[in-house]
């Protein structure tokens, strides 16, 4: 077994479970339990990567989820590659293929590392203050040069092969952090019988007690009470214990996010999702989220082998991992003794530098020293030796003024600092919660809460072990509704720290290289330069430096980012305040995200009972709102030109079928229907006769058109409601608020209908003669069936409501059938249609045909802006009526004043040119810019019919420089138009009568 | 993601909800006798409160029907919902 630097014994590893990884092409031996990071540091390997702006090298810092640096590619197959995987979170399994990331030709030897020379230039604003001029070189070379220079690591570019799965969860109690105040939280809401739900970002719940190999809790050593723990949530049916969890998000009304890895970690990961986001909404939340251990700033602190105090004792006693052979710690607290001492109990050599004073130290030190472990008090870390790997450190004694003494080189392989804890409270602070300054811990701590949530532990600022259970206990207790409260005895611990921000030194300040935010590779200069430079708002200093603005936001460097511009602003921490948290608490795949969403889930599409017909007769199809329908129909070699050409010629020649069944419909049913309707549409409805139709205008309550459609008189107390494609769920939806908020006393009900009638279209003057044969019980004479009639029958056998309408100008009718057998009735029409050459057209036929007879769209000639009268429409207005929705907007004073733009039709000089839909409209194309624009072009097509060119468009005054000339903005300028009538065919309207 | 009680339905996720704006704005019985002024008011003026809102909310992808809520837009709690037509039991003066 390679793996110099594996501890012979300890460690929550599987020694006879090796595994093997690569690491940029090299084999990587570890064992069963090992992070790729702690497997890296079993074989020595430290520098892991390049930094983000300098190409730095760079090591493992963390042990956990805060690691600024060590972040890595990671390779599971062909399309599973994803850049920036933090190398302390990734468990090291058989097959993985991890690569380092930003350094070419090769981690060791990086031509990019030329950046740390020039460190200099690239000071805080550098972007800001350099790519200014000229301005052409904006997009053509600074973008290109600083994209490609940008960014960490390299998206993959295959789709991605994996699946992943979304989960709502409901329950009492969802605690976050299975560390021990997360355990005893869970433990003491289990034992209520609540349904409780345990999540925890690690492979191996435990938090701090997976490394906690001295401890005892209540007369046991600490991973002993750990199993006792996990075996009763474990046996609990009440208990969701979720490892792999990392809870990213917390929402409103106790709306928390999750993400959990399912399969990362396995070699072979069969059939399962890769990752489910679980969507949890929980009665109370606990958060035992922990605390993050702060890097000390000094000269080149970013030296791989320097990691933080805490991750060295992570590293030997849950990874049974010597990060070095000679350690020396740095801290401004206790914590790191814990440290030492374990590195010491390893067999390592170890000494501690401690910048407080002898008797600042508390009984750590004594403890230490008994040990025979040497310890500096009073002594500052003027800065690391080494470069691709720490050599040493260069300390001095320093005083509370920070007047630095002799220099004193400690040779080391691995440096453990600690400059104190900031506790995890980002997703109290995403809760809404409300922040407090402790002074006594130098940090922000869940104060005032926002929703139905209770902080216990580190995340509240609270170190000791004993201190944290009874805390957890408490919030578990008091969220799940019990008095009952649980004492615990356990091991004291160490705690309590001198708040530092960047070490003193007596360097020259041009030369000190001291990293505040290692992700994103901003110093303490840089901090500081943007205050001198005027930045006062910490979220301004943030957004200048980049400070906490990497994937890691700033976990590990936040609070030393403050502190330094508290002390440079002369300050306190909480006048300077914190930056805003945001989810995601850690970075989260788009994959989760998304879940089943994708392909055909992405974004859902409607279709009509005759789409597969449509489609194996060669339509191309559109998207209509969520409708895809048949667009036209190609024949072999024609282009939509020549097709809707064929098309529109065959509806006026001869007979025409479309499939119309997206249109809306509404049944409107009870004794005062006529009322209703006669409320909501400008129409009159009381007299209309049973067997008649009417179209129908809707308004909203300002006066504009919201919708349109034809509407039947089906019985005294029953209309067949039509709407537009688009609009169906918003009539339904403004029918529905009129009835249930004003008028809750009529009798109606309204029943949507769209999806129960299929509708089929035959349109031309040959309709009648196809239809003929197949229909029963309904005489179609044009006297007995006159335009704009609706009667009930069968045909081809089937029920129907026979339509004679026209959205053509032919003589036409709509059969509406049940939505089963349409494909059937479609099928045997066509096939009677066969002998007149009946012709299957599409939307874009049905807009041109619409467009030569001048009806207008709603959407197209209107856009929420277009009352009754500026389309030549206000004829329909029921002038008897003393009210209906809408009408008393029609006198508005702007709505009756004179320049409204009206609907006109366009033709042009040139009968060839089509002008382009939502063209502008002039009248003196030699005015000086800006012009006075008079209106838009909302229709525009070939007309077959015509033989040329038709518009239709929106004119200021329109309807009164009828015969007048206007001009169009085209591509190639200004072309010239004459205004008509919008009837462009027949427009006696003789056809439809036929 | 708020969670909202559904009078009717009980509670249900914001997003099988939509929102109506605010609540308590009747239609006049006779607009023509309104002047544009005072028409102009019902139409568009509304008011954007920093607390307690009475809100129309839809169960729009649930039961369909319309009710009342009382929300803070401060904090996006809900002090009540009451159906369309009620009054709610809380002031709307204060805060939640």
């Amino acid at each position: 077994m390679a793996q110099p630097f594996r501890l012979s014994r300890g460690g929550r590893i599987d020694r006879t479970r090796p595994v093997r990884f690569t690491f940029n092409g090299r084999t990587v031996e570890g064992v069963h339990g090992d992070s790729v990071a702690s497997a890296l540091l079993a074989n020595g390997i430290h520098l892991v990567g390049r930094s983000f702006k300098y190409h730095r090298p760079r090591g493992i810092l963390s042990h956990g989820s805060d690691e600024p640096s060590a972040l890595l590619s990671v390779d599971r197959g062909p399309g599973r590659i994803d850049p920036n995987n933090r190398a302390s979170v990734v468990e090291a399994r058989d097959g993985l293929k991890t690569l380092s990331q930003n350094h070419w030709p090769s981690l060791e030897h990086d031509i990019g590392a030329i950046n740390d020379l020039l460190s200099p230039v690239f000071v805080a604003g550098f972007y800001y203050k350099t790519f200014m001029w000229p301005k052409k070189f904006w997009d053509r070379v600074y973008e290109p040069v600083i994209r490609a220079a940008a960014g960490l690591g390299k998206a993959p570019a295959a789709p991605d092969p994996d699946r992943y799965a979304n989960r709502h969860a409901h329950c009492e109690v969802l605690v976050v952090g299975a560390g021990p105040a997360g355990l005893a939280a869970a433990l003491a809401a289990a034992r209520t019988g609540k349904r409780v739900i345990l999540a925890d970002e690690g492979p191996e719940p435990g938090g701090a007690l997976l490394h906690e190999t001295s401890a005892e809790i209540d007369g046991r050593p600490a991973a002993e009470w750990l199993d006792g723990a996990l075996a009763e949530l474990d046996s609990r049916e009440n208990v969701i214990l979720l490892p792999r969890t990392t809870a990213f998000g917390y929402y409103n009304h106790n709306h928390v996010a999750l993400a959990e890895r399912i399969t990362d970690h396995l070699p072979n990961p069969g059939t399962a999702p890769r990752e489910r986001l679980w969507q949890v909404r929980a009665g109370e939340v606990v958060l035992a989220t922990g605390s993050h251990e702060r890097p000390l700033v000094f000269s080149d602190n970013d030296r791989p082998g320097i990691l933080l105090a805490e991750s060295v004792r992570v590293f030997l006693n849950r990874y049974g991992v010597a990060p070095g052979r000679r350690i020396v710690f740095a801290t401004s607290g206790a914590s790191a003794y814990t440290a030492a001492l374990d590195a010491k109990g390893a067999g390592l050599a170890v000494s501690l530098v401690d910048l407080r004073a002898e008797d600042e130290c508390g009984p750590e030190l004594v403890e230490l020293r008994a040990a025979g472990i040497e310890v500096l008090t009073g002594h500052t870390v003027i800065g690391a030796k080494g470069g691709k790997r720490v050599t040493g450190l260069v300390v001095a004694p320093a005083d509370r003024a920070g007047r630095c003494g002799a220099h004193r080189l400690l040779p080391c392989d691995c440096v453990g600092m600690s400059g104190g804890w900031t506790p995890a409270v980002h997703l109290f602070s995403q809760s809404r919660g409300k922040l407090g300054y402790e002074a006594t811990i130098d940090a922000f701590v869940p104060g005032t809460s926002a929703q139905a949530e209770r902080s216990a532990g580190a995340a509240k600022g609270t170190y000791d072990l004993a201190a944290c259970l009874a805390e957890g206990d408490a919030a578990g207790a008091a969220a799940s509704g019990s008095a009952e409260r649980r004492r615990f005895t356990a091991s004291p611990t160490l705690t309590g720290f001198r708040p530092v921000r960047a070490m003193p030194t007596d360097a020259d300040p041009a030369k000190v290289r001291a990293f505040v935010d290692f992700q994103n590779d901003v110093t303490a200069k840089d901090i500081g330069l943007a205050v001198r430079e005027g930045f006062r708002s910490i979220e301004h200093v943030k957004r200048y430096t980049t400070t906490g603005m990497a994937t890691d936001q700033g976990k590990t460097s936040n609070m030393n980012a403050l502190g330094i511009v508290a002390g440079k602003l002369d300050t306190t921490l909480p006048s300077v305040g914190t930056t805003t948290f945001r989810p995601p608490y850690t970075p989260v795949t788009f994959g989760t995200l998304v879940g089943p969403a994708r392909h055909a889930l992405f974004d859902p599409i409607r279709t009509t009972p005759i789409h597969d017909w449509a489609e194996s007769h060669g339509a191309t199809f559109e998207n209509v709102a969520l409708w895809r329908r048949a667009w036209y129909f190609p024949k072999a070699g024609e282009t939509l030109h020549d097709a809707v050409a064929r098309e529109c010629k065959a509806v006026r020649e001869g007979v025409g079928i479309f499939d119309a069944s997206t249109l809306g419909k509404i049944e409107v049913v009870g004794p005062d229907a006529a009322e209703f309707m006669n409320r909501l549409y400008i129409n009159p409805w009381l007299k209309l006769e049973v067997g008649r139709c009417r179209y129908g205008l809707m308004l909203k309550e300002d006066g504009y058109i919201l919708d349109d459609g034809v509407v039947a008189r089906v019985a005294p107390d029953c209309f067949h409601v039509t709407t537009t494609t688009g609009g169906a769920a918003r009539v339904l939806a403004h029918m529905e608020d009129y009835l249930q908020t004003e008028w809750p006393d009529l009798r109606v009900f309204l029943t949507s209908t769209t999806e129960q009638w299929a509708v089929i279209a035959l349109q031309g003057p040959k309709a009648r003669a196809v239809i003929a044969p197949l229909v029963g019980g309904i005489d179609l004479s044009p006297e007995a069936f006159p335009h704009m009639a609706m009667r009930s029958g069968t045909i081809c056998g089937v029920p129907t409501r026979l339509f004679r309408v026209s959205f053509t100008g032919e003589l036409g009718f709509e059969i509406n059938v049940p939505s089963d057998h349409a494909l059937a009735v479609w099928e045997a029409v066509h096939a009677a249609g066969e002998p007149y050459g009946i012709t299957p057209y599409g939307t874009e036929t049905m807009h041109v045909l619409r467009a030569e007879k001048g009806y207008i769209i709603v959407g197209q000639e209107t856009d929420g802006t277009v009352t009754p009268d500026d389309v030549g429409l206000s004829g329909m207005i029921a002038k008897a009526k003393k009210d209906f929705v809408g009408k008393r907007s029609l006198v508005r004073p702007d709505v009756v004043a004179a320049g409204r733009k009206q609907l006109v039709g366009l033709v042009t000089d040139n009968p060839k040119l089509v002008l382009e839909e939502g063209a502008q409209i002039v009248d003196d194309p030699g005015q000086p810019i800006p012009m006075r624009m008079l209106g838009h072009v909302t229709s525009s097509y070939w007309s077959p019919n015509c033989g040329r060119s038709i518009a239709m468009a929106l004119v200021a005054d329109g309807r009164a420089l009828q015969g007048g000339s206007l001009h169009v903005t085209t591509p190639e300028g200004f072309a010239r138009v004459t205004v008509v009538d919008p009837v462009f065919f027949d427009p006696k309207g003789k056809r439809i009568h036929a | 993601m708020l969670l909202i009680a559904c009078p009717h339905c009980g509670n249900r996720p914001e997003t099988e909800f939509r929102c109506g704006g605010q609540a308590h704005i009747a239609r006049p019985a006779d607009p023509a006798a309104l002047s544009d002024e005072q028409w102009a008011e019902h139409l568009f003026v509304r008011a954007n409160p920093r607390g307690v809102h009475a809100e129309r909310w839809c169960h729009a992808h649930g039961c369909g029907r319309w009710f009342n809520a009382l929300r803070d837009t401060v904090s996006d709690r809900f002090l009540e919902t009451y159906p369309a037509g009620a009054q709610p039991s809380h002031s709307t003066d204060v805060r939640a």
